[in-house]
């Protein structure tokens, strides 16, 4: 079972074009044996989070709606509807449960290519 | 004193009985349990009728398909509690006031130490020669309208013309009679010895207007006419004589002509009665005997007796108050009535005919439209004092509570139609009753939500009782709580979520008249963001509802929620489950061989389901193209499972099989399935049919039910299962197919217009204004006109349908994404992990996994047959 991700790969890995990625639905790329949810947004931005959610324990991020609550680019649990902040993973609405957060995973678009891992890069998101 | 209780709970120290099970007994045993939590008192209720104390003022409904049970009054907990014991079909028959004791009709003696007296009144019957005959009938009781009833159905059979039938008695019980039996389809006329029709609560010209507007309906009416004989043929009812003028033909007579309060025990017990009969009780409700009370109709307080429910309640919960050691008193009676009569709406209240000196009276009257309103206001024509509303009483609800306040502005300002009225409900004043039935205040209304954190109206009605009876003071109540809500900040407003600040129904016509087509145009121009779980998924429906192509197509297929945009359902593993369709629960052998292989072959857990169709467990996301592949080849489609849209129509076996069925019940269920299938809707929409009466589809249980009779269908709407279940009620009846089908075409289309998103039928009526008469006036009547458009509308769904599987099998972008990694096409999900269980896999438990010893393949392995 891999229901703990192995460790982060050290060096970034490619999992797709950008083009791969429908914007505002979600995919989903084995990285170092761990599901890692994509989500490339209406404007362009991609970003990557852990696709098991924590409050079912399924691997079902990627499958939730991508929306906006205010400025905050979101994803909803397709799950229990908890609703999270993408660019960081905080969890802005748990549903009736306590805020659970989820983790962010570093993610940059380059000549076209996603990557994901590897030291955070934040000034290029796409 | 204390009496060692012999028959009762333990803990009970003295023993109540109660004399009558109806409302108002009922009442009191609420009120007495609800705050006797020491357990003073154990109760027995003495009930001649056999069953639980019901809604007698919802007696009427009965004919328009409710059943007795539907009556019913609170819950069943009551007769549970160890402290009541309820004797059905058991009469008093005397009271020994020396020995304390009821002697029962099964011969008992039953010991008290405090008795009420709570046995209503009787319907009177005038003294005509004749009364007896077969077909005469009074409106009291379930058994006399369940007598009626069957009396004219089975006159049906036997004349070949319409029954005809009469109502002595204008007031309002004859007129609401009259209302049923115009629901049993009998020509109907009602008698009147007074000059106007309802002579107790309207002046004449109020009277005019409603004579006018009931023989509009096609009830003839007769005022200032006796009744002298009734004529009978081979023992059962033919004709009436009258003092003056024609006879008149009839099959069916109901007497209507008042009541008597059934102080008969208290008479042979040697207590006062009124003048005019009643128990003689003083404003606590005591008879001059100390052990001894008298409530509700029967009790003659202030000098007479109230034919009404309220001031029983009130009686009750002073009795209650009395009972534990409190000082309660009767405060006086508003004998205010809304009614609707035959659909028109009658109301009168406070002085309405004027008779405190100095009153001003401001009178409307339109004779074209039917209507005639009068406020009864003091001598400055600033307060009111009172009103008569007939053919539109919407201004009721606001205006009874203002009795004896400053109204503000122009009286007649007040009885324009609603929505050009004022609506004074803002500046209620705390201690205003709105509800008259459970004597509510508007105070209290707002404490609810105030300080009781009642959130919306169904909190306030189960938590204040405001609302639960008759049902006329509801929109009051809905304003007191919307504004109530405002002013505390809680957003109540019909806005679908914060992108959209339109309700479902408003974006709908948007859409519509609009002809617009995608998520993000529809957003850029009326909503703000890119939207949410609330908003997304529901443009997805109305854009599906509109039937502008595929669900998964171009953009819209990001707006679906996991369930729509894989057509399976999601379960707690984040594998899915997979229901095909199976029209009408009608399944050939091949059929289900061919679903049984796959589930075989895939590993599925497979269960019948509640909706007479086979569920299959546990499939990974990228299977169920596979899967689908397979069912597609086999004849099946899509089940929707998923949808909020058509779930299934239930069938029973029906004519064609089973020896009661008079109607092919399982034929019509499968086109009506296949008519249907695909249509998008605010919720799931759920449909029975059943093939005769005794009802084995359960139809009654579902949003659409069709039950078969003799000549045709009869139809029901707004029912479902789930957490506030609800019976159907009748809508049309032995319509023809395809009245049938067209009724269904339009009520549907209608719903999945106008309702908010996630309301099913039931409360979606319940919300509408003016309810089902009102929906019935759009569908059956056209009354809005949009009636063809509604017809186009689900023609051009019929027309548009197309099976979103296979659909999406024949086209590779949509099958693309279903793929699980982007990056390893190949790469198995092992988040799943199954245990075995009764022969087939099921989820494992966290702790199942953690040990690992228990794990099975299950649908992980990929297999093929
Ligand atoms: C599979 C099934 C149970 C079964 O094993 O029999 C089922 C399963 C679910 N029902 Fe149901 N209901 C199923 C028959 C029913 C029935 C019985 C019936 O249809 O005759 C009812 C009561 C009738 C009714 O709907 O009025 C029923 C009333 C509900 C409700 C309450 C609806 C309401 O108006 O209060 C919910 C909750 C909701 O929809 O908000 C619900 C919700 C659900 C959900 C969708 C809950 C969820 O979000 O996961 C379940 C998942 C469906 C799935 O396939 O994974 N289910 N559910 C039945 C599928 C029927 C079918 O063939 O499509
Ligand atoms: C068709 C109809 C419509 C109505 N509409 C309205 C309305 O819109 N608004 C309104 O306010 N009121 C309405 N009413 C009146 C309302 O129903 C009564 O005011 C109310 O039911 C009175 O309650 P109660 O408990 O005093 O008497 P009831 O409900 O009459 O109950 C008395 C019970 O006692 C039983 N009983 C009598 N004697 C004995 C005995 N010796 N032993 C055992 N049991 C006995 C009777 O069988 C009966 O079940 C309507 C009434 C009818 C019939
Ligand atoms: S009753 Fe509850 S547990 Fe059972 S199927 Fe329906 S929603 Fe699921
Ligand atoms: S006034 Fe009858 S329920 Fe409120």
């Amino acid at each position: 079972m891999t229901a703990a991700p192995t460790a982060r790969p050290e060096a970034a890995v490619r999992v797709c074009a950008l083009t791969d990625l429908v914007p505002e639905r979600g995919s989903v790329a084995l990285v170092g044996g761990a599901q890692v949810a994509i989500v490339r947004t209406h404007d362009g931005r991609v970003y990557a989070l852990d696709n098991r959610d924590p409050y079912s324990g399924a691997q079902i991020i990627a499958r939730g709606l991508v929306g906006t609550r205010g400025d905050v680019p979101t994803v909803i649990s397709p799950m229990y509807k908890q609703v999270w902040d993408l660019r960081t993973g905080e969890c802005l609405d748990g549903a009736g449960s306590d805020p659970m957060a989820l983790r962010t995973w570093p993610v940059r678009v380059v000549e076209g290519a996603v990557l994901v891992g590897g030291a955070a890069i934040a000034t290029d998101r796409g | 004193m204390i009496v060692m209780p012999e028959h009762t709970a333990p803990t009970a120290q003295q023993r109540l009985v109660i004399i009558g099970g109806g409302m108002v007994a009922r009442r009191l045993i609420d009120a007495l349990r609800a705050r006797d939590g020491e357990g003073r008192w154990a109760v027995t209720l003495l009930a001649e009728e056999p069953r639980a104390p019901y809604d007698r003022v919802a007696l009427t409904s009965y004919f328009t398909g409710r059943e007795p049970e539907d009556l019913a009054l609170g819950g069943q907990e009551l007769w549970d509690d160890p402290l009541v014991t309820l004797r059905r079909g058991v009469r008093a028959e005397a009271i020994d006031r020396t020995a304390r004791t009821v002697t029962t009709s099964t011969g008992q003696v039953v010991n008290y130490d405090a008795l009420v007296l709570a046995t209503g009144s009787y319907a009177a019957v005038p003294p005509v020669p004749g009364k007896d005959l077969r077909g005469a009938f009074v409106y009291r009781t379930i058994d006399d309208v369940a007598d009626l009833r069957a009396f004219v159905e089975q006159r049906r059979g036997e004349v070949d013309r319409p029954v005809r039938g009469a109502v002595v008695g204008g007031g309002l019980l004859g007129l609401e009679a009259a209302g049923a039996l115009r629901a049993l389809e009998v020509d109907t006329t009602v008698v009147e010895f007074a000059p106007r029709l309802m002579p107790l609560q309207v002046d004449d010209g109020g009277g005019e207007a409603l004579k006018r507007l009931i023989e509009g309906l096609g009830v003839s009416v007769r005022t200032s006419t006796a009744t002298s004989k009734i004529v009978g043929e081979r023992g059962t009812v033919s004709r009436m004589r009258f003092s003056e003028g024609p006879a008149l033909d009839v099959d069916v007579v109901i007497f209507a002509v008042g009541v008597r309060p059934r102080d008969e025990l208290a008479r042979d017990a040697g207590l006062e009665v009124g003048e005019r009969g009643g128990v003689v009780v003083d404003d606590a409700c005591a008879t001059a005997d100390p052990s001894i009370w008298a409530i509700g109709e029967v009790a003659c307080i202030g000098g007479r007796c109230l034919g009404l429910v309220a001031p029983g309640y009130t009686m009750a919960e002073i009795v209650a108050d009395r009972l534990l050691g409190g000082s309660g008193t009767f405060p006086g009676a508003d004998l205010s009535t809304k009614l609707k009569l035959l659909g028109v709406d009658v109301a009168s209240f406070g002085d309405a005919f004027a008779q405190e000196p100095g009153s001003l009276e401001v009178v409307i009257s339109d004779p074209v439209a039917g209507v005639y309103k009068k406020l009864v206001m003091s001598d400055d024509a600033r307060t009111l004092r009172g009103g008569i509303l007939v053919g539109d009483a919407s201004a009721y609800s606001s205006l009874r509570p203002m009795v004896g306040r400053e109204l503000g502005g122009d009286p007649a300002a007040h009885l324009l139609p609603e929505g050009l009225a004022p609506a004074p409900a803002g500046d209620l004043p705390d201690d205003a009753a709105v509800c008259s039935c459970n004597n509510v205040t508007a105070g209290e209304i707002r404490c609810a939500v105030g300080e009781g954190g009642c959130t919306d109206l169904a909190g306030v009605k189960a938590c204040t009782k405001a609302g639960t009876s008759c049902g006329s003071c509801l929109p009051l109540v809905k304003k007191l709580v919307t504004s109530e809500l405002e002013a505390a900040g809680v957003e109540v407003s019909r806005a679908l979520c914060e992108h959209f600040t339109m309700s479902r129904a408003e974006l709908f016509d948007v859409v519509r008249v609009q002809g617009l087509a995608t998520f993000s145009e529809i957003i850029a121009r009326h909503g703000r963001g890119r939207g949410c779980d609330i908003c997304r998924p529901v443009i997805g429906s109305i854009l599906a509802s509109l039937g502008t192509g595929h669900i998964l197509d171009g953009e819209r297929a990001t707006i679906q929620d996991t369930n729509d945009f894989v057509m399976a359902n999601l379960q707690k593993d984040g594998s899915y489950s997979v229901v095909p369709r199976i029209p009408g629960g009608e399944v050939t052998p091949e059929g289900l061989i061919a679903i049984g292989e796959v589930a075989r072959d895939f590993g599925l857990y497979t269960k019948i389901t509640g909706g007479q169709r086979v569920d299959l467990f546990g499939a990974r996301i990228d299977q169920l193209p596979q899967i689908w592949q397979r069912l597609v080849d086999a004849g099946f489609e899509s089940g929707h499972a998923y949808g909020k849209s058509l779930r299934t129509v239930k069938s029973c076996v029906g004519s064609t099989w089973c020896r009661f069925g008079v109607q092919d019940s399982v034929g019509l269920a499968i086109d009506l399935e296949l008519r249907y299938r695909g249509l998008r809707s605010p919720h799931k929409i759920k449909l029975g049919v059943s093939g005769c009466a005794r009802e084995c589809a359960e139809a009654r249980g579902k949003d659409v039910g069709i039950i078969a009779t003799d000549n045709g269908w009869n139809l029901y709407v707004g029912g479902n299962g789930g957490f506030t279940p609800r019976h159907a009620q009748l809508f049309a009846e032995d319509l023809d197919t395809d009245e049938l089908v067209r009724t269904i075409d339009r009520f549907l289309m209608y719903y999945v217009r106008t309702a908010d998103r996630l309301q099913r039928t039931a409360p979606w009526i319940e919300e509408h204004e003016g309810g089902l008469d009102a929906i019935r006036a759009v569908v059956l009547d056209d009354a809005l006109g949009i009636a063809e458009d509604l017809d186009a509308a689900m023609a051009a769904h019929v027309d548009g349908y197309r099976d979103e599987w296979a659909a999406t099998l024949a086209d590779p972008d949509k099958l693309a994404r279903f793929a699980l990694f982007v990056n390893a096409p190949d790469a198995v999900d092992d988040s799943l992990a199954y245990v075995g269980e009764r022969g087939q896999a099921r989820p494992a438990t966290a702790q199942e996994r953690a040990t690992g010893s228990v794990l099975i393949a299950g649908t992980t392995l990929e297999v093929r047959a």
